[in-house]
């Protein structure tokens, strides 16, 4: 699909594109009608592959959606999908919850995920680093013991997570088919 | 004043040639509120105490201020409603988004509109209730019930809500590329709540050890509590003038030589796409602040780095240059940033130990330094000045001896920062 800020008549036909309504953990998610892209980034999600922006003049992907190259500033742009595989590059692991509805789950992974695409471009320490969470297999927050065996180096796949509506977030899970670190790095005081 | 030294660091630095205003202006007022979790006032009252406090610290009357600049995270008061609660008539005002890194900035700009002629004499405050109001990461009552929008997906339906969760993988990254362990990071509590102990303004003034900053409860990874810093309610103000009118109020002026406002990394809206994300702003920011200067790291005698968490302190140490890439950790456990140490660092006790003031109180305690009337508990002279014994133990001094150079290393977040190096006016 071609797009760029502006209008996406291809798409939809000319009809109003509407506000895209979801729920996950008891969150509320509304994507207003005028946020297209990111209407599209999680509706890709819902499709079941992870798609990123690609450039239309440079070709170089991002990750968030944005509204314009952050490398060339150019606005137009491509969907494009990924493998949805990468490595833990960095991450947090959160004992204390800010927001209620996370209690049950501590403690819980944020991690940051470099895709196998486009790593170490365009610059030597770039990357696409995608945010998300280590779920299990089955798609629930990972347990403390699977937290646990998580660290940089780690290998990951995404999972998507329904959120309704035709969308889905992206996720993480160990990618159980690909070779792994001997020992992962994990912060050190355990 | 101390200059250039041979062999430092920034060997490229030219203190011949002034630069970019470099000394024509300084902070001659500085004030305060108390620091509490509950300061059971509005924001108004503690706005309108601490530009009070920062005008008669100064020498100055409330006729003399004609410029006001603040910022606020939706929980300060806008210039208008203190001007005219003090009865001030404003040339200029501009109340900008902000937390951290927003204090050096202001101070930037405030030199801008004086020298543009907008107007003369700038009052910069923050005003928070940062404990009982509006609390970082929106823990109050509205949390978690909002409808997360297309951008806010990207975070907060991860569990991603504090600044904690968004600096981490900056911080562990640190550790994982240069082996920094939470053993040396500690330190940075530990050092701050030595000075706080010698700070009667400070909210914790009991001192910790670094076996208590690593029992304590985690956070989020790397995180332990004591690793961050405590959220207060307080308003504090700095007075920004020309050398020329500083001359005429109460105190040695804290002149400005050199300032950086909000300098960022590349993809500021996601810094983690734009490596290495184990450094920060200063890698940039350090290019224009010393040059400007007219000094280098190596000069400073006592500095104000930020320490919302910290890790904060020691990566901008790290990046503006006061030690070698990837020793960070080394340096903030080395002892040399203790009061008595070559180069103490945020000698009131900081956002750690003081309280939580996006940055401005770190400004507001390196004037003091340079003042050599720093507010601790050393008995005041008939000259109305402390007579400081320089014994730093727990409940003593906290002036460093014969200050002349400061530096403030303002963070906001990982990609920006801004920084500001004030000398003791001769």
């Amino acid at each position: 699909m071609a797009g760029g800020i502006y209008g996406n008549k291809r798409r939809t036909g000319g009809r109003k594109l509407v506000a895209l309504q979801g729920e996950y953990l008891g969150m509320a998610v509304a994507i207003d009608d005028l946020d297209r892209a990111n209407q599209e980034f999680y509706r890709h999600c819902g499709d079941g592959r992870l798609h990123l922006q690609a450039c239309a003049a440079c070709d170089l992907l991002r990750y968030p959606t944005t509204t314009a190259c952050p490398w060339c500033s150019a606005a137009d742009y491509q969907w494009r999908p990924v493998s949805g595989k990468g490595s833990v590059y960095s991450y947090c692991e959160v004992h204390h919850a800010i927001q209620p509805l996370f209690r049950p789950f501590l403690p819980y992974l944020i991690l940051l995920v470099q895709l196998d695409e486009q790593a170490g471009a365009p610059g030597e320490h770039d990357g696409l680093r995608v945010t998300g969470n280590l779920v299990s297999p089955s798609g629930e927050l990972a347990a403390e013991s699977l937290v646990r065996s998580v660290g940089i180096g780690t290998r990951v796949q995404v999972r998507m997570i329904d959120l309704g509506d035709g969308m889905a977030l992206p996720q993480w899970v160990v990618d159980e088919s690909a070779e792994q670190p001997a020992k992962p790095w994990r912060y050190p005081q355990e | 004043m101390r200059r250039h030294k041979e062999g430092a660091l920034n060997s490229t630095i030219d203190a011949s040639a002034p630069k970019h205003l470099r000394g024509k202006y300084a902070i001659v007022g500085v004030g305060e509120t108390e620091y509490t979790r509950g300061s059971g006032v509005t924001t108004r009252v503690l706005g309108t105490t601490a530009v009070r406090n920062a005008i008669a610290d100064a020498g100055l009357a409330a006729a003399d201020i004609d410029g006001m600049l603040s910022y606020n995270g939706n929980d300060s008061v806008p210039s208008t409603s203190i001007a005219g609660d003090l009865g001030i008539r404003l040339n200029f005002y501009m109340d900008c988004q902000g937390g951290g890194s927003s204090t050096e900035a202001l101070v930037g700009i405030a030199i801008g509109v004086i020298e543009a002629g907008l107007c003369k004499t700038v009052a910069i405050f923050r005003s928070m209730n940062g404990y009982s109001q509006v609390r970082i990461g929106g823990s109050g009552r509205s949390s978690g019930r909002s409808a997360l929008s297309g951008d806010a997906l990207f975070g907060r339906a991860y569990g991603l809500a504090s600044a904690a969760h968004n600096f981490a993988p900056t911080f562990m990254r640190h550790m994982y590329e240069y082996g920094t362990t939470p053993e040396q990071v500690a330190h940075v509590k530990a050092i701050h709540s030595e000075h706080a102990s010698n700070n009667p303004k400070a909210f914790y003034k009991q001192r910790v050890t670094v076996d208590d900053v690593l029992a304590s409860r985690m956070i989020c990874k790397p995180l332990h509590l004591l690793d961050c810093c405590v959220e207060t309610d307080n308003g504090n103000c700095v007075i920004v003038t020309s050398m020329q009118r500083a001359k005429d109020c109460r105190h040695v002026p804290a002149q400005i030589l050199g300032v950086v406002g909000r300098c960022s990394k590349p993809r500021v809206d996601n810094h983690y796409q734009s490596g290495p994300i184990s450094s920060v702003a200063g890698i940039y920011a350090k290019d224009i602040l010393w040059p400007n200067a007219g000094v280098g790291p190596q000069d400073i005698q006592v500095t104000g780095a930020y320490d919302a968490f910290t890790f904060t302190t020691m990566l901008q140490l790290e990046d503006y240059g006061f030690c070698k890439k990837g020793e960070g950790g080394e340096y903030v456990s080395s002892g040399i940033m203790r009061l008595g140490g070559e180069r103490p660092n945020n000698t009131s006790g900081g956002h750690l130990c003081e309280g939580y003031t996006h940055g401005i109180a770190m400004v507001i305690e390196n004037v003091r330094q340079l003042r050599h009337d720093v507010d601790d508990s050393c008995p005041v002279g008939t000259d109305g000045k402390r007579q400081h014994s320089y014994d730093y133990s727990e409940g003593g001094c906290r002036q460093v001896k014969d200050v002349e150079l400061s530096a403030n290393l303002g963070w906001a977040t990982p990609a920006t920062g801004s920084a500001l190096v004030m000398a003791r006016a001769a």
